[in-house]
């Protein structure tokens, strides 16, 4: 079962000869591995090359495994590695339906009734003509999951996810993600300095520049 | 035969130049016929809206009649086009020009006349040149150069002067009493700056005024003879230019922008090159209804205007078409009507029809307009030779001063 | 790093050559005839006779003189204004107001300005008739040199109105990059007054942004022709209008005097940019020297006023000017001292409007063209600068400038001639690559920084949820920039619409636009006519603009989140 999961084997990246970290791991399914350290550690660099949009100043050696493909030199869309941001990024230009129906694959059938059954899950049910600058912040961070679910990732990325968010929120949201992550067997990455988050997420954490 | 053929279409090809792809001009049928669906870029200037309108109405009528698509390209300078025949003879384009029709006379006719620029003869083929006056009006010479039919003639000009009677009253009988009415009126005359054709012309105008034998003047200028007959001309400038509007250290560009100045109440005086243009101004609102014309007692210059075709025009028929239907008792009727264009008819009056004579004797001259009687003798115009020699002069002594 | 989508590396050598090829080819056809080579005119010799024959011109010096004093006294000027404008008001809802102000102003084209400023300038013009004869006692006007003096103050004035605007929208662009109501709170809390502290800390770093659009307004101002007709002097004009007489004479051998008169004028702009250079080391060093004073600005009020005053002085200058031009399209006899006419009449609009449609649509046609061709360029640059981590060096921001660097006078009859010679000659494509030469720069400035400041992350997002290079540009990127993309096009439209010189040499004169007719009416000076035509002029250069705002404003009616982007 080695196979099944998100694999980081020998990564290394540097920056203009200058390496900045190492790592070599694996998550299995359903767990989350929090990556914590200072910012400017290189920790959403990491991301970006999992996902497949280093910027060119960096190198990266080693290779990216999902669930046992090589994904390491795939065009980031084609890798179905999902990724969530502090900002929810949703597409300002387009409605709450829009933007859930741009993650679902262009095959599938019975859009309509696929993003109002998804609208239902996150409690947001008759929302799909709204305008996303009208919603809280909270409801905000559910349709971005959505939208990212329905897309079908193998992998989970989150990326400083909760910061933006009020205490109060931040909890339920985190609860939210990460339980759907677990029910779905999703191998999640997370790159935070939030304490809580990684406590929250009951896996292991991995301390970059510790030294 | 077919051997013939191809040397004849070897010919051709190796000599575009050759106008043997046009229709004979004599063979009115075939050009007409020819002309259907040509479209005809007429390279006239575009500064006045009235000439543009009646260009206009000519392009809607030539399409009726003939099927003739006219354009009206709306030059600044009717130089421009000449030197465009001469950059497309450069680059060796001797078909399909850009330019089908030019409304020219005087220096430009002269330049492309001499460097084969033109297609020709054309112009006594017309079949309208049965009615043209050939004996009274000076339609077979431009500016002394012969016409020999490469140029079409389709409108007489002469020298007036516009005035604004609430302002100056009496009509000045020469160029002696212009100047001393400016010394006493500084500041309230100017003319176009030269080398503008009009400023031009009142140099012209004052050195055939104020000398007293002209006739050297329809010779070529040589520097024997220049600087004589040219001091009088001089020593009436050096007097005039300083009570000149903005004591000559500026000058309008063109002559409808004198009436323009004239109408802002900047000048009192201006010179005109079109005895109607008064009377068109004042009912177009550009000039104020005291304005009136006169002319010198010695009389003043006149010339006609022509339409040539350049050598490389893509649409030579059509251009002949439009060429002939400018010399229709219609269209010269049209154009000597006040109230449209104001110019005078190329036509002579006899050869017409009764009904074509009562069109003419029906229009209003206008109130500002005089009689042909009036008008008195158009003298004729010097040498080109003499104009370019002036101009240059004039450009070092005062358009380069400041 | 691999990505997909449809290949866009060729796109910027292709934009590098619609902008370059032109200007080098025209230049060569420049260059040639100057140095006595024109064949078919019978002048195939190398020589120097041309320069001789310039030289000789008696009016050389003076022209020379005028192009150099009037086009560095206007950039001066302008910038000097901006800067005022800028210190005294940055962040203030009197800027705010003048901004809204000013910006519109940029699409007026320049001969419509200048006509609108002849006329309330002269001393027949709108602004004495206000005092005439009541206060002034003057029942016919004064015989002044005002428009078209000797010095070329009036020049000025009409080049300074126009260049404001463009001045300050670059600085505009140019505060957002830095940082600048930041910078300013320090200096004020260090207790600088306004007009100091913007000038010590903020205006070295904006001078650096908009150093290119200074030597743009400096070479235009130097070599304008339209502007330099109508409100410049005569005896002797500037350079470039006596180089434009020398290509339209009938003897040819003006032409190779032209030829080399433009290589001059080309000359002068380098030298005069060069002379700038160091003016901006001199300055720079006088600036340090102040800066170390630690002076707080006790002059400020007063500079603040006269920014704040010049800048509606030349707003109402153009916006007066255009009124004025309107009323007299609709004006029966209006004659001195009369504030308004003695009526008013349909009859020039009902002239000029039948002629005015075919010119109306051809404008429409190559400014279309022109600009949408521009736009699939720049957007296909800046996403090939994205897809593939391309970044411009400062030479290829330079090439951007070159064509509105390089004098229009200086290439465009060499490209005629070209153009002849090599058969591609006639109608609107050729006009339209001409256009595109001066609309790119235009469309690239504009959209560049918007498109380059766009999240990157959505991208991110996009390709996430399994979008392409191409989806994620067409369905996400492309519509969040719709409004930038539209104010580009309005520019470039604006920029195209105002082209006069292109169109009449490249065209041939086959090729008519509401430019070239109010331009070749603007020699008969019949006011009514330049009323009808100016203002056809105007409207055609708005009606993007409004565009840009409208269609966003309806599209994203709904999108609160789309309001302010």
């Amino acid at each position: 079962m080695r196979d099944q999961g998100l694999t980081l084997s020998d990564i290394q990246i540097s920056k203009g000869g200058q390496p900045l970290l190492a790592l070599d791991t694996h998550v299995p399914p359903g767990e989350v591995l929090t990556v914590m350290g200072p910012s400017g550690i290189g920790k959403s660099t990491l991301l970006s090359m999992v996902i497949g949009t280093l910027p060119r100043a960096f190198k990266a050696t080693g290779r990216v495994l999902l669930d046992g493909r090589d994904i390491t030199n795939l065009r980031p869309e084609a890798r179905h590695v999902g990724i969530l941001f502090q900002d929810d990024l949703l597409f300002p230009h387009l409605s709450v339906g829009d933007n859930l129906a741009f993650g679902l694959a262009p095959g599938v059938k019975d859009r309509r009734a696929r993003i109002d059954a998804a609208l239902q899950e996150i409690g947001l049910e008759g929302f799909a003509a709204r305008d996303p600058a009208t919603l809280s912040g909270g409801q905000k961070a559910r349709v971005a999951l959505m939208r990212m679910l329905l897309s079908e990732p193998c992998a989970l990325l989150l990326d400083e996810p909760f910061s933006r968010l009020d205490t109060e929120r931040r909890g339920q949201v985190r609860r939210l993600v990460f339980d759907v992550a677990k029910r779905r067997g999703l191998p999640v990455l997370m790159v935070t300095h939030d304490a809580e988050d990684a406590k929250a997420a009951q896996g292991r954490v991995i301390q970059l520049g510790a030294a | 035969m077919k051997l013939s053929t191809i040397i004849a279409a070897l010919g051709l090809a190796a000599m575009p130049s050759l106008v043997l792809a046009d229709t004979d001009p004599a063979d009115w049928p075939a050009v007409t016929a020819a002309a259907k669906g040509q479209e005809v870029f007429w390279n006239a200037w575009g500064g006045s809206t009235t000439t543009n309108d009646f260009l206009a109405w000519v392009g809607q009528r030539v399409s009726e009649e003939y099927g003739v698509t006219l354009t009206h390209v709306k030059l600044t300078d009717t130089a421009d086009a000449v030197s465009r025949v001469l950059a497309e003879k450069a680059a060796g384009q001797d078909t399909g020009g850009a330019i089908d029709m030019i409304w020219i006379n005087g220096a430009n006719f002269a330049a492309m006349k001499e460097q084969d620029l033109l297609f020709g003869p054309f112009a006594e083929q017309l079949p309208n040149w049965a009615v043209v006056d050939v004996d009274g009006k000076t339609v077979q010479t431009d500016f002394t150069v012969p016409v020999e039919g490469y140029e079409s003639p389709w409108a007489m000009a002469q020298v007036v002067f516009i005035h604004d009677t609430a302002r100056l009253a009496d009509p000045l009988p020469s160029m002696n009493a212009l100047l001393e009415w400016s010394k006493s009126n500084p500041g309230r005359f100017t003319f176009p700056q030269p080398p503008d054709f009009l400023g031009s012309t009142f140099l012209k105008q004052a050195l055939i005024d104020l000398t007293d034998d002209a006739s050297p003047l329809q010779a070529p200028a040589t520097d024997e003879n220049y600087a004589s007959v040219t001091a009088p001309l001089w020593d009436f400038l050096e007097e005039l230019t300083p009570t000149l509007w903005r004591q000559g250290r500026a000058y309008p560009q063109t002559g409808p922008r004198q009436l323009q100045l004239i109408a802002d109440g900047e000048i009192d005086l201006a010179i005109s090159f079109s005895p109607g243009e008064a009377s068109t101004a004042i009912a177009n609102f550009q000039l104020p209804e005291t304005a009136r014309t006169f002319v010198l007692d010695k009389g003043t210059l006149g010339n006609a205007s022509f339409v040539a075709i350049p050598y490389n025009s893509s649409a030579t028929e059509g251009a002949m078409v439009v060429a002939n239907f400018l010399l229709s008792p219609e269209a010269q009727a049209r154009a000597q009507d006040p109230s449209i264009l104001g110019y005078g008819t190329v036509l002579n009056m006899d050869a017409l029809q009764d009904d074509q004579q009562a069109a003419f004797d029906a229009l209003d001259l206008g109130v500002a307009t005089l009689t042909p009687a009036q008008l008195g003798t158009a003298l004729p115009e010097p040498h080109p030779s003499w104009m370019t020699r002036i101009e240059a002069d004039w450009i070092i002594r005062y358009g380069v001063s400041e | 790093m691999l990505r997909g989508g449809v290949k866009l590396s060729w796109l910027p050598i292709l934009t590098v050559l619609a902008l370059l090829g032109p200007v080098l080819a025209g230049l060569a056809g420049t260059i040639a005839p100057a140095l006595g080579w024109l064949p078919g005119a019978g002048q195939a010799r190398l020589s120097l006779d041309a320069f001789h024959a310039l030289l000789d011109w008696p009016g050389f010096m003076d022209a020379a003189r005028l192009s150099v004093v009037t086009g560095i006294g206007a950039t001066v000027l302008s910038l000097a204004l901006v800067t005022l404008i800028c210190a005294g008001w940055a962040g203030t809802p009197a800027f705010r107001w003048l901004e809204k102000l000013l910006s519109p102003l940029l699409a007026v084209p320049h001969a419509a300005a200048a006509f609108g400023i002849a006329f309330l300038i002269a001393p027949s013009g709108w602004i004495v008739r206000a005092m005439s004869p009541w206060l002034t006692g003057w029942d016919q006007p004064p015989d002044l040199l005002i428009v078209q003096d000797p010095y070329g103050f009036a020049l000025m004035a009409g080049l300074v109105a126009k260049e404001v605007p463009f001045l300050l929208l670059m600085t505009l662009a140019a505060l957002g990059q830095a940082d600048a109501p930041r910078s300013l709170a320090v200096a004020r809390a260090l207790g600088y007054r306004r007009v100091s502290g913007w000038l010590k800390a903020v205006f070295p770093r904006v001078y650096a942004q908009i150093r290119l659009p200074v030597y743009v307004v400096l070479a235009y101002s130097m070599s304008v022709v339209d502007v330099a007709v109508i409100l410049g002097p005569n005896t002797p004009p500037t350079l470039s209008v006596q180089i434009t007489r020398w290509m339209s004479d009938p003897d040819l051998a003006f032409r190779l005097q032209a030829a080399a008169g433009a290589l001059v004028q080309l000359a002068l702009v380098l030298g005069a940019m060069a002379f700038w250079r160091l003016g901006e080391f001199a300055v720079g060093w006088l600036a340090r020297r102040w800066v170390r004073t630690g002076h707080r600005g006790a002059a400020d009020p007063l500079a603040q006023g006269v920014g704040l005053f010049a800048a509606v002085a030349a707003a109402s200058a153009i916006i007066l000017g255009l009124l004025g031009l309107a009323i007299w399209s609709f004006a029966g006899f209006w004659s001195f001292p009369n504030l308004l006419p003695d009526g008013f009449t349909m009859r020039s609009w009902d002239r000029h409007i039948p002629g005015m449609l075919a010119a109306m649509w051809e404008t429409f046609v190559l400014a279309a063209a022109a600009t949408s061709i521009a736009l699939v360029l720049v957007i296909g640059c800046l996403e090939a600068e994205h897809r593939y981590g391309f970044r411009p060096s400062n030479r290829a921001v330079w090439l951007l400038y070159l064509p509105l660097i390089v004098p229009q006078i200086a290439f465009l009859p060499g490209l005629q001639t070209l153009l002849l010679v090599s058969g591609a000659d006639m109608g609107r494509w050729p006009v339209v690559a001409a256009h595109l030469v001066f609309v790119l720069p235009y469309v690239f400035l504009s959209l560049a920084d918007p498109f380059r400041a766009w999240e990157p992350r959505f991208g991110t997002i996009g390709a996430a949820l399994g979008a392409g290079p191409d989806r994620v540009l067409w369905r996400i990127r492309l519509p969040m920039l719709i409004a930038p993309v539209l104010t580009a096009f309005a520019v470039g439209f604006a920029v195209s619409v105002g082209q006069y010189l292109p169109t009449l040499l490249v065209g041939g004169g086959r090729v008519v636009t509401l430019t070239t007719e109010a331009v070749a009416l603007a020699a008969g000076g019949d006011r009514r006519a330049i009323g009808v035509y100016g203002l056809a002029q105007t409207l055609a250069s708005f009606l993007p603009f409004a565009m840009a705002l409208l269609i966003p404003a309806l599209l994203w009616r709904n999108r609160m989140g789309m309001r302010d982007a």
